[in-house]
């Protein structure tokens, strides 16, 4: 993983310098809230309902056993214990002191870590394929280019203030595991005929409330412009983005309202000026910030690990977890390995200390020190030998890391809703909970298969259901919380938004609504192997509706 | 702005800590703290309004408090609570019980 | 309005008329962009340098031939969170080699003063009391290593060999 020079070093210990002036300025009142707000935004600290929330950054879900340490004792010293894993592959502590901020910047600064840009209407912390380096179906390792990006961003003194938040997403895999198609900007990095690198570029994707699949506006991008091309449309989307109105403020309705061939045009004509001059990426600098990411020492293995099999023919429970938690790896004999932080009635992307501490024991035994954050709220150790996989687990389990449910049913994103977001209309983690203790059978959710449910607590959309296979808005009306719920929605290589099936339900009717969702599926898929987004495409949502409506008249 | 509301409900004075973050309701006697039981309820219009601008005025420098809010309460014998579900979750905490650490969670 | 340039407060050699006010007979003079506009010629009879006010949401378009000759240009922030003069900026800097003064007025504020310095303003308006203090005592704290070029880079240094990295100043 990339490792700070002195340079890097330097500069975060500049930025928690500045913060922490600014937060004395403004506990001193020399700062009004209203001046405070966006300095501490970009910076990463919210106040949410019971205190402030620091959003620290993973850049591109990449973590160290040390670094997830040091974030484990900050959730001991400074929090109540427990951290939650966003779905921007970030970890937000939620009872944070905001004068205990910069100390917590300087200790963070201690393991290659900061919070810089999580939040505000700056370039966010760039995601990637949290399978990345380690996917068999990789084309190109997309994390040199993800942090080629996180330094061109960081700071970047024309996009510090844009009319809203920005978000970059990198895949290298055709298979889409970063849901780039809903970002500002979502890279697929590729080859051309001819072998040359380079990336399809895809710009105006996003949720909130007015959700939109992203246009591909170049199919391949040489390499060597990647910085240029994004400049390029930023300086597009600076000018010209909307700033009267905060909801339409995103890039998607600036090219929804542009229309897709007078914003490229605009694009290009801006490219076309840029390109070439200083921002071009020598191959050099390419290949430098590549070295940090060679693959570890790889032992030459077996395709075929006899201890691996052997325990999945003994053990049911290890084979349930090997069916879900374990993906196939490029190298023979090694498997990727997904701690789901989702078991059974607790809140979705929740770790304890004392588990983040699991996690790094094992990443450091097992796993070549690499861990990663999934936009899933799952934890995954890339490169774990096939051999050990079974000692792995066993140590999950007694962590209470090991629930096989990894795209299953309970295997829900949800955002923190009410009960802890300032924003939020509804909640949406007791949402979650009961739907993970209706649907806690194993043995029914392998039944049911690949099914990706995801919860909202409002239109921001931060659990991502618009492209839930099942997706669940929780909205307010006259005091009451009530569930929407949509279905269809995607957000792989094949993003779709999902499709308002009908009125919304009430806290207590949500999680039989969408057993009567799913049972609809049970009972009209082809075969097992029809998954409920491919039954879904086939029917459409008339019989779901039918079925959810039908007894309401 | 937001009409009036035709029936006048007793309301109290709400904010963060500046400093913590931590929920504070106002006291007749201008101090802040998270008890709600404490705080001044304000039972007329016009006590609501001289009640936001005493905890206005703590917003300066020297107060230290945050995201001001007047909400509604019903008073139920000794206890205070929030007519809103966002408010009470405020006063009282999540309604989800908080990861413990110490122990694997889920078993 | 106190005048932050070459690093320190300075006077104001500017005149900037309001409104419809007859241009002064001599001296230095700024107007804003329309007005610039439909009295272009008259203005280039003037033997004084003459520069234009602009404010987010301007383009320069229509102004791009007459920059060589332009002594000044004010690119005014109606709120430090709109972010539209740090690329006019860029744009005058680097897409059309402007050289004369580029002054930030409007809502200049301490926090934004190391962003508009790199973005290729060299003259700060400064009317928030706060600012001025930070700027004539030298209290900014800002941090001086930056990941890419921008329109700073005669005041940049470039600490290793990396194609990106820029070191500048120090504020205070």
């Amino acid at each position: 993983m990339y490792r700070y020079d002195e340079f890097d070093r330097t500069f975060v210990q500049e930025r928690v310098a500045e913060f922490r002036d600014q937060v004395a300025r403004r506990l001193s009142g020399e700062l009004t809230e209203d001046q405070f707000k966006p300095l501490r935004l970009m910076n990463g600290v919210y106040l949410q309902l019971h205190a402030y929330m620091l959003r620290i950054a993973i850049p591109y879900g990449t973590l160290s056993s040390r670094q997830l340490r040091l974030l484990a004792s900050i959730a001991r010293d400074h929090d109540k214990g427990y951290g939650h894993f966003t779905t921007r592959q970030n970890l937000q502590f939620n009872w944070i002191a905001l004068k205990d901020v910069p100390d917590i910047l300087d200790k963070l600064a201690g393991v290659e870590m900061h919070a810089i840009q999580t939040s505000g209407n700056c370039i966010r912390n760039v995601t990637a394929d949290h399978f990345a380096g380690a996917a068999a179906d990789e084309a190109a390792d997309p994390r040199p280019y993800a942090e080629i990006l996180r330094q061109w961003s960081s700071l970047h003194p024309e996009f510090t203030f844009l009319p809203r938040k920005f978000k970059l997403a990198v895949i290298g895999a055709p298979n889409d595991r970063a849901a780039i198609q809903t970002h500002d900007i979502g890279l697929q990095v590729k080859r051309d005929e001819t072998g040359s690198l380079g990336f399809a570029v895809y710009v105006g994707g996003g949720q909130g409330r007015t959700p939109m699949v992203a246009r591909k506006l170049r199919d391949f991008l040489p390499e060597a412009d990647l910085l240029a091309y994004c400049e390029a449309v930023l300086r597009v989307y600076n000018l010209e983005g909307r700033r009267d109105n905060k909801y339409k403020a995103r890039i998607k309705i600036l090219v929804h309202e542009t229309g897709e061939a007078a914003f490229t045009e605009a694009v290009d004509a801006e490219f076309a000026a840029l390109k070439g001059k200083a921002l071009t990426l020598p191959a050099d600098e390419v290949d430098r910030i590549g070295a940090y990411f060679a693959s570890p020492a790889f032992a030459s293995l077996p395709a075929q690990s006899d201890l691996y099999e052997r325990a999945v023919k003994t053990d049911p429970a290890f084979a349930r977890f090997a069916s879900r938690n374990v993906h196939p790896h490029k190298i023979p004999g090694y498997g990727i390995v997904t701690i789901s932080l989702k078991p059974t009635g607790q809140p979705p992307g929740d770790a304890t200390a004392t588990q983040m501490e699991a996690v790094a024991d094992l990443a450091a035994h097992y796993g070549f020190d690499e861990i990663r954050v999934s936009h899933e709220q799952n934890l995954v150790l890339p490169h774990v030998r096939l051999d050990d996989i079974p000692a792995v687990f066993e140590a999950l389990r007694a962590a209470g890391l090991a629930t096989p449910n990894a795209g299953l049913v309970t295997d829900i994103i949800s955002c923190p809703g009410l009960d802890y977001c300032s924003l939020a209309t509804a909640r949406s983690i007791p949402i979650a909970e009961r739907l993970s203790e209706r649907f806690a059978d194993l043995d029914r959710q392998h039944a049911i298969g690949e099914l990706k449910i995801k919860i909202s607590g409002c239109i921001n959309a931060c659990g991502h259901h618009h492209v839930g296979h099942i997706g669940i808005l929780g909205l307010e009306r006259k005091g009451e919380e009530f569930y929407q719920i949509t279905l269809g929605g995607s957000g792989d290589q094949i993003c779709t938004i999902g499709e308002i099936v009908g009125r919304g339900f009430s806290s207590g009717e949500i999680v039989d609504a969408v057993e009567t969702v799913i049972d609809t599926y049970l009972g009209l898929r082809t075969s097992p192997q029809e998954t409920f987004l491919a039954a879904y495409r086939r029917v459409g949502e008339a019989p779901f509706r039918e079925a959810l409506y039908a007894a309401a008249g | 702005m937001a009409k009036r509301p035709k029936t006048f409900h007793p309301v109290v004075a709400t904010a963060n800590d500046l400093p913590t973050g931590a929920v504070v309701f106002r006291h007749p006697d201008g101090d802040w703290s998270g008890d709600i039981a404490a705080a001044e309820i304000a039972t007329t219009p016009e006590q609501a309004d001289a009640l936001l601008a005493h905890a206005q005025a703590d917003q300066g420098p020297g107060n230290r408090i945050v995201d001001l809010a007047l909400i509604e309460v019903v008073r139920e014998g000794a206890f205070v609570r929030p007519t809103a579900l966002r408010e009470l979750i405020r006063t009282s905490g999540p309604t989800i019980a908080l990861p413990a650490d110490g122990r694997p969670a889920g078993h | 309005m106190p005048l932050f340039r070459n690093g320190r407060f300075e006077d104001d050699d500017w005149q900037i008329p309001a409104g419809d006010a007859p241009l002064p007979a001599s001296g230095k003079v700024a107007v804003p962009k329309a007005r610039f506009l439909a009295e272009r010629e008259a203005l280039r009879g003037r033997n004084a340098p003459v520069g234009v006010l602009l404010t987010a949401g301007d383009t320069l378009d229509d102004i791009v031939p007459d920059l060589p000759r332009l002594g000044l240009v004010v690119i005014s922030f109606p709120k430090y969170a709109d972010g539209r003069p740090y690329s006019l900026a860029r744009l005058l800097r680097d897409r059309h080699g402007y050289v004369g003064e580029l002054r930030a007025s409007g809502d200049v504020l301490r926090d934004q003063v190391a962003l508009m310095l790199r973005a290729g303003f060299d003259a700060l308006d400064v009317t928030h009391a706060g600012t001025v203090a930070a700027l004539r005592e030298k209290r900014i704290v800002a941090v001086r290593h930056h990941y890419q070029p921008a329109s700073a880079e005669a005041s940049e240094t470039r600490p290793d060999p990396r194609p990106w990295r820029r070191v500048s100043a120090a504020l205070s």
